[in-house]
This record gives C-alpha cells, structure tokens and sequence, in this order.
C-alpha cells in the first residue's frame, strides 16, 4: 500500500488560514489501511480543527467526506455535488489522490493533510515498513524477495558494504541489513549462483528516464 | 602523460607496498595537502586521497592527488559512488587520467546521514563493484557503460577495498572474489586490530586463490590513546578492536599511550608482512600522518624501494 503520516496541525491550520469553508476528504483505500486518511482519521481532523476554531473565537464550517478511492475519478465524481459549496478541500488522501482531486477540480483550491511516505507493508499493528522504490523493474527474483534498491541504505546490487554487522544496519540500527538478509536466504535457498553473480548496473530510466512515468494498455481503453 | 603507477611497479617487482591515507582539508587551502604530502614523501610508495570521507564536505580528491602528484608523490584517487552518478564518475575517470593520477580506488562510501550534509540526496546510481568493472572496461576495453567507444583509454591501477571484520563473515571472501572478478587489481583493507579474524580471513581468500589474483594491503591505524581505541569499537560501525586491544592501551599511562598505539601498529604490520598472501600496508594515520615516518621506519620499511620512473 501506499503510506502516509498526516502533517503538524500548524502546518495544516497555517494552510488553511484564509479559508472559512472546508470540505475534508478522506480515502478509504491505502491512508485508510495505514491509519492516516481513512474515515476515523477525517473525522478526528475535522473536530481537532472545529475545536482549534472555537478555542480562537474563529467561525468555520468543516464537512468530513470519505470515498472510496482519491485517485480513481468515478469514485472522485461523489464530491461533484458538494465540492462548490466549499472554499477548501483538505485532502487526506495520498499525493496521487490529491492530484486526482485537483485535476477534477481545476477551480477549487486544495491543501494535503498527508505527507506521502512510502510503498511499504503493515510489518505489525501500529508499524509500517518500506519495501518498494517503485523503479519499475523488479529484480526480486535476484535477490531472494528482499529489495537491495528500498532496503539497502545504499541501494548496493552486489553485496553488504563494510557497515553491515550483528545482522544490522550502520545507518540505522533498528534496521535489518538487507544483504545480510538476502545472503542468507539465497544461501538456504542453494542459490550460490547468485551469490557470487555481479549484478550490472541498473536501468534508472524505468524510474525517472522521461519525467512522469505513463502506463498505457489499449486493451483497457476501448469501452470508454 | 604515460607514467605508470608507482604503487603497481612496487607490487609487481614483488615488494612488500606500503601506502598511507592523506585526508584533505576542510578548506580550499593546497598547503595543508603539500605538508601532509611532504611529510609523507619517500617513506610510503602511494597516497590515498579520502572522497569526503564520513559525508563530510572537503577539498575534493580529484585536486588533493593533482596537488599530490605535483609535491612528486603517487597518488591513489579515492572515487565515491555516493554523490555522483555514472556520468559524473566516468567523467572524472578520464579527468583523473588526464591529470596524471595514475591509481583509483572504489568505493560506495560512506552513508550521506553520518556527515555533514545530512539532507543530501545519496546518488549510489551504480555500487562500487559496478564502479571497479566500468573502470576496468574503459582502461582494457576503451569503452564506457553502454559500449560507446572512448578516443582515448583511461591508464589507472585499479583498487577496491574490502572489510574482513564487518558481517556476514563467510560472505565477505566471496565479495571479495566478485571484487576481483569486475576487475580490482589491489585491495585495500579496514583497520586491522583483530588479527586472528584477519588471519581466518586471509586463510579464505588464499584456499580461493583470490591472493594469486589481487594484492592484498592490510589496513592499520595507529591508535592515539584508550579512548580512541574505546571510540572505533564501540562507535564506528564495521570496525572491529579487540578488549586485548583496549586493555593494553588501558594499562599504560595516558602520556605514553601514543608511543604504546605506535607499538601496537608496528607489530601489526610485522604480523601482516609474514602472512601469506599480504602484499603489503595501508596506513590510515587520521589526522596524525606525521607519525607515518617512524612507523614505516620501525617496522623496518624504510627505504622504499626505487622503481623506474616515466
């Protein structure tokens, strides 16, 4: 899924300050999952922000939103019939969903309530961890399941550098070293092959060669 | 320009190498390179220059082995794969040569969060193995990545640098062996305090035979005092010095304890130059290079041996 963590309230409220009306837009795909824009997580914003408001002696009217996906437009098109009674849509939905929202859109202004962090897995209730850089060329098959591109601090193809030690880290010590990790699964794996294969330098263009990166399937565009 | 390097004329006549590590400074001042390296003129057959070693900002290497190279010494150029992608780093190849530098060592280098740039973004566009094969490419094969054909080849001794003391263990001679394989003529080591790891270390590279096909220079630091031995254990990540080590550092007065680290390094290098397979030393004085001297001098390496110039 795609994670995220929601803003500093100041950076929110300074946001949002010439604004009176606000739609708050939640999504309940991804933030939802890692608890940072689902509909719990709208609802407990748009009180912290009524209550800021009252505490201030400013009037505001906040209307909490929650649809299914930000970044699909049918799903986007439920805000059609309330979007222009507002003059703010804070969005808690990840980048692209905001961007999504925005586009829909193109006269209303829009404000993240998210800082979009990382593709990663729910490693235990309250822990997220990232696992995919997105580059668009999985080499996992190379490397036993386990990402030398998102979990090496490095990024290294070709083994652990001279700073993996007790299994850890050196950047960060409450993370496993990748390859220490990958070497022992290839190792149980019998997979010595690959052990001792030089990886060659990566295709980088299938992450940033041309700007925003399109996926066009023309057996998915007929019927529109 | 087609002078070789000093370093590869001393190893491949068969001596025992000695090199040293300049750091240069925090500043654009030549003089500070210019006294480090005359310090070390004559006692060391080539000087590593660091590439903003630890992510800190310093006086590039690139111009420290040129300012090096004037001063008559041979210098190693040390290339990072942290801060410049593989445009940036074949370019300097080439520029490098072009200088006259004549030895490269590749690393990946130190984590960008461990400097003082702490919000840059780490480049790690190839890794250092992929760095030694690109260089190895361009000098045999005159190519760059991609094939495109070079007007003119790089001539550069090629190192790496490998690290007996980090984990997994039984995987870093295999690391080695891939280090080898893309192309690194010698190989430098981490600091070695732990001699009976080094010894397992050494005993498997020889029984891969990886000693007939690189040469292999064992790091060693002298230590300043008990606290800096206590420091590299416990607070720098992949270095590995022994209680033994600490204590004995201890057990002497704090006044004598340089004079006892001085001891400890001259030893070691006495250790490293009977094991089989060693090829010779790499001093890494931090920020203490006018001790090389009399440790060079002490473990009986002086003088250097002469090789043919030009």
């Amino acid at each position: 899924m795609i994670t995220a963590e929601r803003k500093p309230m100041a950076e929110i409220k300074a946001m949002l300050a010439p604004y009176r009306k606000i739609l708050v837009v939640g999504c309940g795909t991804c933030v939802a999952e890692c608890a940072s824009g689902g509909e719990k997580e709208v609802g407990l914003l748009a009180s912290a922000l009524r209550m800021d408001a009252q505490m201030e002696g400013r009037t505001i009217e906040v209307q909490e939103m929650t649809i299914d996906r930000q970044c699909v437009y049918e799903f986007i098109d439920k805000l059609t019939e309330v979007a222009d009674r507002y003059d703010v849509i804070l969005s808690l939905g990840c980048g692209a969903g905001v961007q999504a929202v925005a586009e829909v859109f193109p006269k209303m202004f829009i404000v993240p309530a998210l800082n979009t962090t990382f593709i990663g897995e729910t490693k235990e209730p309250g822990l997220w961890v990232e696992n995919c850089r997105a580059c668009g060329d999985c080499k996992l098959g190379y490397f036993a399941g386990i990402c030398p591109v998102t979990r090496c601090a490095k990024g290294l193809f070709n083994g652990p550098c001279g700073g993996s030690k007790n299994g850890v880290c050196e950047v960060d010590p409450d993370s496993p070293c990748a390859w220490q990790l990958i070497v022992e699964r290839l190792d149980s794996a019998g997979r010595n092959d690959l052990l001792e294969a030089i990886y060659p330098p990566a295709d980088w263009s299938r992450q940033q060669g041309k700007g925003p990166r399109k996926i066009v399937r023309e057996d998915q565009r007929s019927e529109s | 320009m087609k002078a070789e390097s000093n370093l590869k004329n001393v190893l491949t006549l068969n001596n025992f190498a000695v090199t040293a590590e300049c750091g240069p400074p925090k500043g654009a001042d030549p003089g500070a390179i210019q006294k480090k390296g005359n310090i070390l003129k004559g006692y060391v057959d080539s000087v590593n220059v660091t590439d903003n070693q630890t992510g800190v900002v310093r006086l590039s290497s690139m111009a420290a082995c040129t300012i090096l190279k004037q001063e008559g010494l041979d210098p190693v150029l040390q290339m990072v794969t942290r801060d410049r992608n593989r445009i940036a780093l074949q370019s300097d190849v080439l520029g490098a040569s072009s200088l006259g530098i004549r030895n490269i060592l590749c690393l990946s280098g130190d984590h960008q969060s461990f400097g003082n740039q702490r919000q840059a973004k780490g480049v790690f566009d190839i890794d250092s193995i992929q760095l030694i094969q690109a260089v190895r490419r361009m000098r045999d094969e005159g190519l760059i990545i991609g094939g495109e054909a070079l007007s003119e080849p790089p001539q550069l001794f090629i190192g790496a640098v490998a690290n007996p003391f980090a984990d997994p263990f039984d995987y870093r001679v295999v690391r080695l062996g891939k280090k080898v394989a893309a192309g690194a003529e010698f190989i430098q080591t981490q600091c070695v305090y732990n001699l009976k790891r080094f010894k397992e270390w050494m005993r498997q590279v020889r029984e891969r035979g990886l000693d007939k096909k690189v040469y292999i220079l064992g790091g060693v630091t002298p230590l300043k005092s008990a606290r800096m031995a206590e420091y590299m254990s416990t607070q720098v990540a992949g270095m590995d010095v022994p209680d033994d080590i600490i204590s004995r550092m201890k057990g002497v007065d704090p006044k004598d304890q340089r004079r006892e680290g001085i001891a400890i390094a001259v030893e070691t290098i006495m250790a490293l130059k009977y094991m089989e397979g060693v090829h010779g030393v790499h001093i890494m004085a931090i920020e203490w290079e006018d001790v090389v001297p009399q440790i060079v001098e002490e473990a009986g390496l002086y003088p250097r041996p002469e090789t043919p110039e030009e």
